[in-house]
């Protein structure tokens, strides 16, 4: 079997995936009619999407390469507490509302940095390490915050972020130009076919001459970072930075990542899978809420949707193995 | 205590006649017999790939043969999984000592039949049982609850041999029981195996250590190519002469291309300098100039593949150097030496060198693509015009470049790993067992194109456990014993028993 004939395994798994939403897009206009199928309502899926999808799309690149980063929902939360604390604040008003998102950013990348030091030049397991950052950083955002919410003052910042370039909130563009610039950098830089090698066969990529520990500090860089941008779309979003910003964004993160078809495994990612894993989840979310289903009902429904998802795959992947064969 | 007399007439405990094993594309085993009598010692040589392991797990039940019959006390059997061969009472103590170290003593002993009252553990009755078996083995000195993972490994093999005896084994299989242990263990080793047999305990033993089959064996059966070239030969009565002769005699021919020779002024391009890897090798120098091949022969463990990715930087070196072209690499900093032009074909394809669900232009550019790449941004055009050409010129087929590496035989296989060294460009060529699971066909091909890249002025070093494959593809030779070099010279010069001579007398236990 040529690789390019008919309709192969990623083209009818991203098929499989954009049927889905479009289902739950039949159902939410089924049960909730105009008050689903609005521009406000899908302005308002789109923007829960937007945190989430960031953080997700730098969860891609960890997961492809065969790792993990569990410390992504605590290092949101600690960018956003950092990048809203009255100095921060003060600081914006003198020169300007770029010092908090530079802030947010900077927090972001250096807890992810870490998270690679440990990983890579340390042995720690990705698992053990970004547990811990997922622990030690939320704790620092608490001492930080002092268990407050701050609030964000600073009119300017405001300024840029709520205006609405053609209608969509600027947290859905910077959710559209991250989730292009993760997929071009996965599909067409070196930068991405290293993150597929190490994670199909690391040994063999360290062997072949690839520098995996640097390769691996970078990964975990830019999960970081990825988690420091939603600091501050969270801002944007809330106005107010909160200690408790982003609990439990790393499981939904990882949900949609192994969703949209990334392998767990590593060795196969995909940036689009993961915009439409966290389109399907957010669009579940709402349809739940809007038909004031319990928010429990909703979880079961998750649980359901990765387990049925990841079955989904193994039956693709066998077939798969036994067509090459 | 049973009476042994190895010429004697005596029913044999187990017998196998004509047994062969098929597996997709290769005839593993092809006519084996063999016969154990209680009480005895037998041998069981051959070289790497005769068969040995094959014929291991098909007694141990891993394996089903495709032909033949195995009879115990004269019945004949079928061993159809691992239990099956311990109710019949053969034990087997694989090479890679398979314990659970994180049970203890006990534990691993009766690990798959444990003595339970309702679900319930009898601790105390089976370590009653334990220091018993251990006590019979001469090991009272192993506590029944100590954990396994902290005792060495000679310790794991009582472990193993205990679960053996407690299983009641009638036939205990070693496979390179000596492998692992240093002179004083064996000496242990040995007495407790002659102790066996004094119970009336078959033991079969595989060793590559000659000495030490004069020392504990009764009786030898030589494999080759799948196949006994003689049963039951009386050690007492043969020469170590014959025997090497038994396991080298060829059936299959290999066809190796010419050797043009090398100008005694070419330039050294590779220079090894007393290279030394703790414990494993110490003290390997060696010069490989342009054009030159050098082969490294020795058996499994010797110390061969470590040596290779120890030059390339995989693993660091605690002694030595290596100079590419005259200028000193990095130890320990694979980067480096691919910079410095430098390419491994390592031994364990599969894990060591593809990304198997990647299409084979990937594999073949993964040393190159950043090279090939404009600031950054992949061209993955560029990528498959490099790999389609280095396809057709090493004939690698099928010739698409957009299939999975998964679905190449092995031979397409280390023809895509040598086309990646070729993009690449390479002043030194490291080959690990560039031919293993690669077909008889195929190989030809992979010796020519191994001996072009050496014309092309290319420094290429070979090892393979193949003593012919070695002398026939190399211009010089080095043996490899113990981690040490013992001989070097024209490969020419030197032949397949002479070679065995050295890595065999070499490493006596």
């Amino acid at each position: 079997m040529s690789a390019r004939s008919g309709l192969t395994g990623p083209a009818l798994r991203m098929g499989g995936l954009v049927l889905a939403l479009v289902l739950l897009i039949v159902v939410g206009v089924a049960t909730g009619g105009e008050r689903f199928w609005s521009f406000g309502n899908l302005t308002t899926i789109l923007s829960l999407a937007a945190v989430w999808g960031v953080v997700a799309i730098g969860m891609t690149f960890v997961i492809t390469s065969g790792g993990i980063d569990l410390s992504v929902g605590s290092v949101l939360g600690l960018a956003s507490i950092w990048a809203s604390t009255l100095a921060t604040q003060y600081a914006a008003e003198d020169y300007g509302w770029w010092v908090i998102a530079v802030t947010a950013m900077a927090v972001g990348l250096g807890a992810g940095l870490i998270n690679g030091l440990l990983i890579a030049y340390g042995k720690v397991p990705a698992f053990i390490a970004t547990l811990a950052m997922l622990a030690a950083a939320r704790g620092l955002a608490e001492i930080i915050a002092g268990r407050q919410t701050q609030v964000v003052e600073v009119d300017a910042f405001f300024d840029v972020f709520q205006a609405k370039p053609l209608g969509l909130p600027v947290i859905v563009w910077i959710f559209v130009v991250v989730a292009a610039a993760g997929w071009f950098l996965l599909n067409r830089t070196t930068f991405g076919r290293r993150t597929v090698a190490v994670g199909g066969n690391a040994e063999a990529s360290r062997l072949a001459g690839i520098k995996i520990k640097r390769h691996t500090l970078y990964l975990y860089g830019l999960s970081g970072l990825a988690a420091g941008i939603g600091g501050v779309m969270i801002l944007a979003r809330t106005t107010a930075g909160s200690s408790t910003n982003g609990s439990l964004y790393e499981l939904d993160a990882i949900a949609a990542v192994v969703v949209g078809g990334t392998l767990l495994a590593g060795g196969r990612g995909t940036v689009t899978g993961t915009v439409l894993g966290v389109l399907i989840f957010s669009t579940l979310t709402n349809v739940f809420v809007l038909n004031n289903i319990d928010s429990s009902v909703q979880a079961i429904a998750k649980g359901a949707i990765i387990v049925g998802a990841v079955l989904l795959q193994q039956w693709f992947a066998s077939r798969e193995r036994v067509s090459t064969t | 205590m049973v009476d042994v007399d190895p010429s004697g007439v005596e029913q044999p405990l187990l017998r196998m006649r004509g047994i062969v094993k098929e597996f997709p594309g290769a005839r593993a085993l092809d006519g084996v017999d063999l016969e154990v009598r209680p009480g005895e010692v037998h041998c069981l040589l051959g070289q790497n790939g005769a068969g040995k392991s094959t014929l291991i797990k098909t007694l141990a039940g891993a394996h089903q043969p495709t032909a033949g019959e195995i009879l115990i006390d004269e019945e004949p059997v079928v061993i159809a999984d691992p239990v099956a061969a311990l109710r019949l009472g053969i034990a087997t103590i694989y090479q890679e000592l398979d314990v659970v170290d994180g049970l203890t003593v006990a534990e691993n002993i009766y690990l798959g039949h444990e003595l339970a009252s309702g679900g319930v553990t009898r601790r105390s009755e089976a370590a009653r049982n334990t220091r018993k078996i251990l006590d019979r083995l001469g090991h009272k000195e192993i506590s029944p609850h100590r954990e396994v993972g902290s005792l060495p490994a000679a310790g794991k093999q009582i472990v193993q041999l205990a679960r053996a005896l407690s299983r009641d084994a009638r036939v205990v299989i070693m496979d390179e029981p000596s492998a692992v242990l240093d002179s004083e263990e064996v000496g242990n080793l040995h007495r407790i195996v002659r102790e066996l047999t004094a119970d009336g305990v078959a033991v079969v033993y595989i060793s590559h250590r000659l000495e030490e089959i004069r020392q504990l064996g009764d009786r030898i059966t030589v494999l080759k190519d799948g196949r006994t070239v003689a049963e039951s030969l009386v050690v007492a009565d043969t020469p170590t002469k014959e025997l090497i002769q038994l396991m080298t005699g060829r059936t299959v021919e290999y066809a190796f291309p010419d050797r043009p020779g090398v100008a005694e002024d070419a330039d050294p391009v590779l220079e090894v300098d007393g290279l030394g890897l703790g414990n494993v090798f110490s003290d390997v120098s060696l010069t490989v100039r342009a054009g030159e091949i050098v082969g490294l022969a020795g058996l499994v463990g010797s110390g061969r593949s470590e040596i290779l990715e120890t030059i390339y930087g995989a693993r660091r070196a605690t002694s030595g150097t290596v100079r590419v072209g005259g200028k000193r690499l990095r130890s320990g900093a694979v980067d480096a030496a691919v910079t410095a032009g430098i390419g491994l074909c390592p031994e364990e394809r599969k894990s060591q060198g593809l990304l198997l669900d990647e299409p084979v232009y990937r594999n073949i550019t993964l040393s190159t693509f950043s090279r090939i790449a404009r600031g950054g941004l992949l061209d993955e055009g560029a990528e498959r015009a490099a790999a389609r050409e280095q396809v057709e010129a090493l004939d690698l087929r099928p010739a698409g470049v957009n299939r999975n590496a998964r679905t190449l035989s092995g031979g397409n296989q280390q023809k895509a790993l040598l086309a990646r060294w070729l993009v690449h460009g390479c002043r030194v060529l490291l080959l690990d067992e560039p031919t293993r699971g690669v077909d008889v066909g195929a190989r030809a091909e992979i010796y020519n194109l191994i001996r072009r890249l050496a014309d092309d002025g290319a420094a290429v070093i070979v090892v393979s456990s193949e003593i012919p494959e070695v002398l026939g593809l190399a211009d010089r030779v080095l043996v490899i014993s113990d981690g040490k070099a013992v001989h070097e010279g024209s490969a020419r010069e030197i032949d397949e028993h002479a070679v065995l001579d050295l890595v065999m007398e070499g490493s006596v236990a």
